[in-house]
């Protein structure tokens, strides 16, 4: 294999943005037949050499090869045509259309589309491929691993013949993992080249063939997956050692938060949490998993003071019904939310976003905003959580994603919160920042604060819960001690419906 | 193919040179659109400049027409800048000229009289943006439809009044009312039709509301919720009635400016179109230019008030219909928002 | 009775008209997710255009494509300001229909009052937009290029990556949007009142924005909404004869109308049918 030529080769790499140097003089090649992982942590580079094969950015210099011409790429559509395909994170497709018109999008024959004739195209077409999907459902029905094998069976009948995944297994739970790699290899055996993209090393060692690790925009490794350990691949990723984190401290005796029988509705007003019940003690971290529209984002909001309830939340014996997220957070709750977007407005100053909480409390001088103060305040916290940022007065939208979390977490421990909801904490920043909010978390549990953790990510779920429980349709399964279950059975929980206390 | 990056912060220089180049732009394509009509540019507008800045009363007609633009535009900045956009000044300024004459044709004129106009016309101004305010606070609906439409609503009621129930005694054929007593009319700079107090109202309200955004905590909670209603919400700002009390500011503001007028220069409620040259259209002008900053309105109400009284020049020595203004209005605008995006991004031409 | 009902459908079909024009054609732009607020300017220089021509030359297709190109090159104007240089669509599409209603009143002063003596039929133009309406509902459901033009609207980064150029598409759908404010105009100005009057469209435009908001962005739907308004305009100049209610309340009806068409949508909740790109410029490689 070693000898064929390429299939894709990327050659000298290089592309710079505002202040960042994002690949310098990357070469990897692809070979068909092979499954490539692209190994490194947020901020290394790998999507950035992603939107590069397929045409999203232009490199400032570099240049790729497909079987062995030169090759421009400059939009989707002619990565496509090439036959490069790029399955996203977040599935590029129109919700509100069915699969069949989804798929059709890609098809370039035929103008006259009526539901029937398209039906009946697509089926002939699909005859010989393994995957089936319901032709006829709206994408915005189907879960995320359904949506993911509509984008691989659209790449396949558009005849791709690179298959680049984004971090496939992000959205997936557990029991969704095997079932892809299989297919993967499936392609693989067809004559496919694979590349994928991702930052978990287990993964990574068990499915790829070759590995390429990236570090701060430099290709710092390239192994084959069966010489490669997970030492050696810690120590390309990080550049050193990994930190072991600090341990967790056992929880407190007493009840910190109360849940009983909570119900709370969506947006379309249906139900999204049935009868959740589960308790929080001083000092304890509690995570809860669940696939996304679990009800997981419901729990937080109604906890949060965003959304209303039904059933009883009480905070050390006081209800929490009614209060708005601005009073909870007088009492000590603190929240940081799912996406920082949300937490957070880019276009004010750092100053201005580390004051969201206090401006009506601490900041307030009878009418007046107490600028000084503010900024004195904002001086102090980015030196205490170092945020890396020009200065108080600078827009937020200027600071990388790792220090705009470092700002939210930076102010929502400003008021020593007796609870902490904290949503995918560390999604999408990068190592430094991943390990410090890591840190934080059972640092601040350890002096007493109780956090009620909710991710996507197992791995940070059970390094830092004291116990674990699963969102399934609404339905809390759990809590139970983090030593108790393990990933093969919280994956269960997540996605099956007779699981209940097996 | 042209190719934009955002331009993370860009230069106060660039920011300047793009807005006066596409202000530049936006005359030459009048002054082209001035030439299709019969008129030379150059002719236009050497008219309309001598006529405004090159003589004293060209001077005060320019500052009478720059008082309601100050208090409609600053009363915009602010609903800008909470992304409220308020398209039915010209409606709220008619309520409030109305209101401002039930006051002063029915109540027994005295010293408040003047205080009483200019409270009532506020509220009538403000209250008449609550329709619109409500429903987009509530049910999400475009604002910018609802406020346009409740313009000509309100066209209508007071011309029902004028011509109907509120009409004249001693008025032949006309359709207005009596005149405003004495103790409602306001006083005015010489022998000019610069009613100065309302000017002074205008001055104070621009700073004041300056003072409002950025040095109190309720500016700070206006900011955030025209900045990123998320942030608002997980904040716990209460963002239906932010919007409420956008509404009533800026409209009380137009309303302020209808008292202005009728007490000012008519001294009676008349004509909605001759209460009115389309001020609460050009203040849209003037709020884009001032760019979120209420005391910025200080600079570029002027200079809309020279558009308004020049394009009044070319009506009357040069007998072009008042859709001038339009035209220079629609050009500004459009080339201010196109200037805006050149501002925010870097073009480049990619090969 | 007989008599008079029908006397009221023709009038509401005639009234309804350039309602049902003006919305399609609003429909389909929004269905490829680019909001023109500026319909009232477009057609009140389509409006102008075709008067010129057909009093000039006397020649009604000739007036009747001239009013469609200058209502098309309008919209893209606000096509440029939006799609290619990204700037707020309300506000520019507000700013066009000033600066249509400003070109239309400056260079039509020319032939203000001016009638014309050969008045186009009406019929023709009532019948094409009813056709309009069903093709359009095919074109939308049944065929590629509508699977591409509501995928744009949808989700215009999925369109994109499939090799459909989203740029391309919007512009086109604005261009056709501008092209059908500029017919609704040379109807209202060949035929429905044959004469160039300043200020004619009398907020057709912005009624027609808030139609295609009530009829949940479908063409069947846009045909019953534009007789619905036909029907009131009828019954306005009907119950005007003979009541003793002030005119000025029945001049500010429309308006008042649209105020609670866009309520009860935002309270009945059509809005949710918007597409779901409506009024967000889309450029690849950013969220």
């Amino acid at each position: 294999m070693e000898t064929s030529p390429p299939l894709l080769r990327l050659s000298n790499i290089t592309r710079s943005f505002p202040g960042v140097l994002a690949n310098d003089r990357v070469s990897v090649d692809f070979h068909a037949g092979e499954v490539h992982a692209l190994l490194g942590e947020n901020g290394a580079g790998k999507t950035t050499l992603m939107n590069i094969l397929y045409g999203l950015h232009a490199p400032d210099s570099g240049e790729l090869l497909f079987e062995g011409r030169p090759v421009r790429v400059g939009s989707p559509a002619q990565a496509l045509r090439l036959g490069i395909a790029l399955v996203p994170q977040h599935p590029l497709l129109v919700e509100r259309h069915t699969v069949a018109e989804n798929l059709a999008l890609g098809l370039r024959d035929g103008l006259l589309l009526t539901r029937r004739r398209l039906l009946a195209k697509l089926r002939e077409r699909l005859a010989d491929h393994p995957l089936q999907v319901d032709l006829e459902a709206r994408v915005e029905s189907l879960s995320a691993g359904q949506k993911q094998r509509l984008e691989i069976l659209r790449a396949l009948l558009q005849g791709a013949r690179v298959l680049i995944l984004d971090e496939p297994t992000s959205v997936l739970t557990p029991q969704e993992v095997a079932p892809l790699f299989q297919q993967l290899a499936q392609l693989k055996a067809q004559g496919m080249a694979i590349l994928f993209i991702s930052h978990k090393l287990d993964e990574v060692l068990s499915h790829a063939d070759r590995i390429t690790v990236l570090r701060a925009g430099r290709k710092v490794g390239e192994l084959s997956a069966r010489e490669a350990t997970h030492e050696q691949l810690v120590r390309l990723m990080l550049g050193r050692e990994a930190v072991p984190r600090p341990r967790l401290a056992p929880a407190q005796p007493g009840v910190r938060l109360e849940v009983t029988n909570l119900e709370v509705r969506s947006d379309r007003g249906l139900p999204a949490v049935r009868g959740a019940s589960f308790t929080l003690a001083p000092g304890e971290i509690l995570g809860i998993a669940g696939v996304a529209g679990s009800g997981q984002g419901e729990l937080v909001e109604a906890l949060a003071g965003l959304r209303p309830f039904r059933g009883q939340a009480r905070l050390e014996g006081e209800p929490l019904e009614g209060l708005s997220p601005a009073q909870l957070f007088a009492r000590g709750v603190a929240h940081v939310p799912e996406e920082r977007r949300a937490g957070t407005v880019p276009a004010m100053s750092v100053a201005e976003n580390l004051a969201l909480r206090t401006f009506r409390t601490a900041l307030r001088r009878g009418p007046w905003l107490d600028r000084e103060r503010m900024e004195r305040q904002a001086t102090e916290l980015i030196q205490a959580y170092q945020i890396a940022t020009p200065g108080p007065r600078a827009p937020l939208r200027l600071l990388s994603g790792g220090n705009i979390q470092r700002a939210v977490l930076a102010r929502e421990l400003a008021g020593a919160p007796r609870l902490l909801i904290a949503v995918h904490p560390t999604y999408g920043v990068d190592v430094g920042a991943t390990e410090q909010v890591h840190r934080l978390l059972i640092q601040r549990a350890r002096e007493g604060m109780s956090v009620l953790l909710v991710t996507e990510d197992l791995d940070e779920l059970f390094a830092l819960s004291h116990r674990v429980a699963a969102l399934y349709q609404g339905a809390l399964r759990g809590p139970w001690p983090a030593g108790e279950v393990d990933f093969e059975r919280l994956g269960r929980m997540m996605t099956q419906a007779a699981e209940g206390a097996a | 193919m042209i190719r934009f990056e955002l331009d993370p912060l860009p230069r106060r220089r660039k920011r300047v040179g793009v807005y006066l180049g596409v202000l530049a732009l936006a005359f030459t394509l009048a002054g082209a659109l001035f030439a299709a009509y019969g008129v030379g540019p150059l002719e236009a507008y050497g008219t309309l400049l001598e006529g405004t800045l090159g003589d004293p009363q060209g001077l005060a007609e320019v500052l009478r027409r720059t008082i309601p633009l100050l208090l409609i535009g600053s009363g915009l900045t602010l609903a800008f800048r909470v992304s409220f956009f308020n398209i039915g000044a010209e409606g709220q300024l008619l309520l409030g000229a109305a209101a401002g004459a039930a006051v002063a044709l029915f109540l027994p004129a005295s010293a408040v009289s003047l205080p009483l106009m200019f409270l009532a016309g506020a509220a009538a101004g403000g209250l008449w943006t609550l329709p619109a305010a409500w429903l987009r606070a509530r049910v999400d609906v475009n604002e910018i439809l609802t406020t346009l439409m409740l313009n000509s609503v309100a066209g209508y009621l007071v011309l029902y009044l004028v011509s109907g129930p509120w009409r004249g005694e001693q008025v032949q054929g006309f359709t207005y009312t009596d005149e405003f007593p004495g103790a409602a009319r306001l006083p005015l700079l010489g022998d000019t039709l610069v009613h100065w107090p309302t000017l002074v109202l205008g001055v104070v309200l621009a700073v004041a509301l300056q003072v409002l955004l950025t040095r109190t905590s309720l500016g700070y909670e206006l900011r955030v919720v025209g900045e990123s209603p998320r942030a608002a919400r997980y904040a716990g700002m209460p963002i239906p009635r932010v919007v409420l009390l956008t509404g009533l500011l800026s409209g009380g503001a137009a309303g302020l400016a209808g008292v202005g007028e009728v007490a000012g220069i008519h001294y009676r409620l008349l004509d909605p179109s001759q209460i009115s040259l389309g001020y609460g259209f050009t203040a849209i002008i003037v709020a884009w230019l001032a760019r979120g900053h209420p005391a910025l309105v200080l600079l570029t109400a002027p200079l809309m008030g020279l558009i308004l009284a020049g394009g009044d020049l070319l009506k009357i020595s040069l007998n072009m219909p008042f859709r001038v203004i339009d035209v220079f209005s629609g050009l500004m605008l459009l080339c201010l928002i196109a200037g805006e995006s050149l501002v925010r991004y870097r073009v480049r031409w990619a090969r | 009775m007989m008599e008079e009902f029908l006397q009221a459908l023709t009038r509401a079909l005639s009234f309804g008209t350039p309602l049902l024009l003006a919305s399609l054609g609003a429909l389909v732009n929004e269905r490829a997710g680019v909001v023109n607020l500026g319909v009232e300017g477009m057609m009140a220089v389509g409006a102008l255009a075709a008067f010129g021509v057909a009093s000039e030359t006397e020649a009604p297709g000739a007036a009747v494509c001239l009013a469609m190109a200058v209502g098309a090159l309008a919209a893209l104007l606000h096509g440029f300001v939006t799609l290619t240089l990204r700037a707020n669509a309300y506000v520019s599409g507000l700013a066009l229909a000033m600066l249509g209603l400003g070109v239309a009143g400056l260079l039509g002063k020319r032939y203000e009052g001016a009638i014309l003596f050969e008045p186009a039929p009406e019929l023709p133009f009532t019948v094409a937009a009813g056709a309009l309406a069903v093709v359009l509902w095919g074109f939308l459901h049944a065929t590629r290029p509508g699977l591409v033009l509501r995928s744009v609207g949808e989700n215009p980064a999925a369109a994109d990556v499939l090799g459909v150029n989203v740029m391309a598409v919007r512009y086109l759908a604005v261009a056709f949007g501008g092209a059908l404010a500029g017919l609704a105009g040379a109807f209202l100005s060949l035929a429905y009142r044959p004469a160039w009057t300043d200020g004619m469209t009398a907020g057709l435009g912005w009624i027609a924005v808030a139609l295609v908001i009530f009829v949940g962005w479908s063409p069947l739907r846009a045909v019953l909404g534009a007789v619905f308004f036909g029907l009131l305009y009828y019954l306005q100049f009907r119950l005007q004869d003979q009541s003793q209610v002030p005119t000025e309340l029945f001049a500010a009806m429309p308006y008042l109308l649209v105020v609670v068409v866009l309520a009860l949508a935002g309270l009945r909740r059509t809005q949710g049918s918007a597409p779901a790109a409506l009024g967000r410029p889309y450029h690849r490689g950013e969220r």
